[in-house]
């Protein structure tokens, strides 16, 4: 079966992954061919079939709402790469 | 030499105070100075720490108390480069984790502490644990201890290596699809990946967070038992780890296989299957029988289409996992003018070939348009491979098959062919699919170059303690695991 061609571009843009033109290239072709094998999964009927999200599926597990100790404020900021009043700094969001 | 010991014979040349902990780890670090230039299992180890450590076992050993909830006190046990170790680098075998430091310890981490263990190391990966080659390390590769010219497995390669090049006595990894028992087949060593939701995963930076499970390399079965034994159990900080009690692994191997059921799937005769790792595995089933095993075929139809599932499931979810690494909170940053930019430019700069090609494969079988045709066909076959599953599981008691289609290959050989590399992960990836636990048990070695062999044992989900009776018992009556390369 033939692969859906894949906007590259696109892709990269959701993913918000920055790819040089040769990145482009290669990854596109290497894609088709992947997404070419992935077809063979149409082969197969699927209609009445559960999805499986989990092998294990455990459902609303909870803790008790009760007050405990969290990562310290300097913990939680020692690997930013940036950091200002205690807090991540980042780029200006609204001008 | 102490390095070259199982856990279990460390401990108790320890008890008897034989030895120290500190000549234990001493040992460990000599044969990394020693062989670590060739195999380069390690990204980084803190030598003065875990001579501290040591001393602080010895000091509890000297108070000769028998503590039977310390079974790894004084024992010398590294981590791959995925696992937070509090104080120690983390970077997932990545650039873009630049300098982080773990603010915490993963629960696997903090039980093996607690069991006594020295934890040391950084082990060598495929970079956020996907690849099957070692070879998609930001850090270089490593090389297989029975031929450098060779692939250690992936992507735990580093664990795998540094086990079998006894630079340590035990080691943690992780396996999505293969990369525990892969490795483990690839150096002769020995490689189990509990069920899903067996052991905490709290601490663990997520590749696919429905299939990852933490797992244990050892030298021998009566080690992985006891060292699963210390890391599984529930866990609040996991919502995903199960509430049941952990069996005594230990207790349960008593050497008898007599009358349990072992199936072998007709479908894993496949094309590619090596033909000195068919007659390895085809020796071991007929051991099984001569100790008293029933072996009856039985059928995983939908075998075929484990990987093509595999490879939408466990890419969506790295997408999505993988969407925390742009460079506000931690890692490396790439400025830009504005968030977007500087997330794209983090990113590009950060992460390597195959974690790209696996981002944009999950993102794009999530997107709009795409998601019916691709991801939920996808989860649905994946309820068709767990079914397959559970239907042989009612007739046998563990399935047995090679745990890869050959021994390893050369460095290099599939590094530009990312489809041809995702096929040989065709025994171990329907595992995690299934969400059951598996066992890579050295079986054999081809002749020329000599390389080693695994068998694979698939159990049933919480079955562990089957499996590992199961290959015990194989293993009591082979050689093949203490057989050791020559570095």
């Amino acid at each position: 079966m033939a692969a859906p061609e894949i906007d590259i571009k696109y892709v990269a843009h959701l993913a918000r992954l920055h790819l040089t033109p040769d990145e482009e290239k290669k990854l596109g072709e290497q894609l088709g061919g992947i997404l070419g094998y992935i077809e063979k999964l149409k082969e197969l009927d699927v209609t009445g079939v559960e999805p499986t999200a989990h092998a294990v599926p455990m459902v609303n597990v909870t803790r008790a709402d009760e007050i405990r100790a969290s990562l310290p404020h300097d913990d939680a900021l020692r690997n930013a790469p940036a950091k200002a009043n205690g807090l991540f700094m980042v780029p200006k969001i609204v001008e | 030499m102490l390095n070259q010991l199982t856990i279990s014979d460390l401990a108790t040349k320890l008890a008897r105070r034989e030895v120290s902990a500190r000549e234990a780890m001493q040992s460990c670090l000599d044969q990394i100075a020693r062989v670590d230039g060739k195999i380069h299992a390690f990204i980084s180890h803190d030598a003065p720490d875990a001579l501290v450590q040591a001393e602080a076992a010895d000091k509890l050993l000297a108070q000769n108390i028998r503590d039977p909830s310390r079974p790894l006190l004084g024992v010398p046990i590294a981590v791959k480069d995925v696992l937070a170790v509090k104080g120690q680098p983390l970077n997932c075998g990545s650039k873009i984790l630049g300098k982080f430091i773990s603010p915490y310890d993963a629960t696997t981490v903090e039980k093996l502490k607690a069991a006594g263990a020295i934890v040391f190391g950084r082990l060598n990966m495929d970079e956020f644990a996907m690849g099957s080659s070692t070879e998609n390390s930001a850090f270089g590769i490593t090389r297989n201890p029975w031929d450098t010219t060779r692939i250690p497995g992936g992507s735990s390669g580093g664990s795998a290596a540094a086990v079998a090049a006894d630079e340590c006595l035990a080691a943690l990894g992780t396996d999505t699809g293969g990369s525990i028992r892969q490795p483990a087949a690839l150096c002769g060593c020995v490689g189990l990946k509990p069920t899903y939701g067996r052991v905490s995963r709290y601490g663990l930076v997520a590749f696919a967070s429905s299939l990852d499970q933490i797992g244990t390399f050892t030298k021998d079965v009566r080690d992985a038992a006891t060292m699963l034994g210390v890391i599984a159990g529930h866990d609040p900080r996991d919502s995903t780890s199960v509430p049941q009690l952990v069996p005594d692994y230990s207790a349960g191997l008593t050497g008898n296989v007599t009358g349990l059921k072992l199936g072998l799937p007709k479908e894993y005769l496949i094309g590619g299957l090596d033909a000195e790792v068919k007659a390895a595995v085809d020796a071991a089933v007929k051991q099984f029988e001569k100790f008293g095993a029933e072996i009856v075929e039985i059928s995983l139809p939908h075998t075929d289409y484990a990987i093509a599932t595999y490879y939408i499931v466990a890419t969506a979810e790295a997408s999505a996992n993988l969407a925390r690494f742009d460079g506000i909170r931690y890692g490396a940053r790439v400025e830009g003018h504005d968030p977007v930019e500087l997330y794209s430019k983090t990113r590009g700069a950060g992460f390597g070939a195959e974690v790209k090609r696996r981002i944009i494969l999950g993102t794009y079988v999530l997107s709009s348009g795409y998601y019916d045709a691709y991801y939920l066909r996808a989860q649905k076959v994946r309820t068709l491979i767990r079914n397959d599953f559970l239907k042989a599981f009612e007739k046998v008691d563990a399935i047995v098959t090679p745990t890869s289609p050959t021994a390893a290959f050369k460095i290099g050989e599939k590094s530009d062919d990312p489809l041809q590399m995702y096929l040989s992960d065709i025994f171990t990836i329907s595992c995690n699919l299934a969400g059951i636990c598996g066992i890579s048990v050295p079986c054999g070695f081809t002749q020329n170059p000599k390389l080693p062999i695994g068998l694979q044992l698939l159990g049933k989900p919480f079955g562990e303690e089957t499996l590992l009776k199961i290959a015990h018992a194989y293993e009591m009556n082979t050689t093949w695991h203490i057989q050791k390369p020559v570095i």
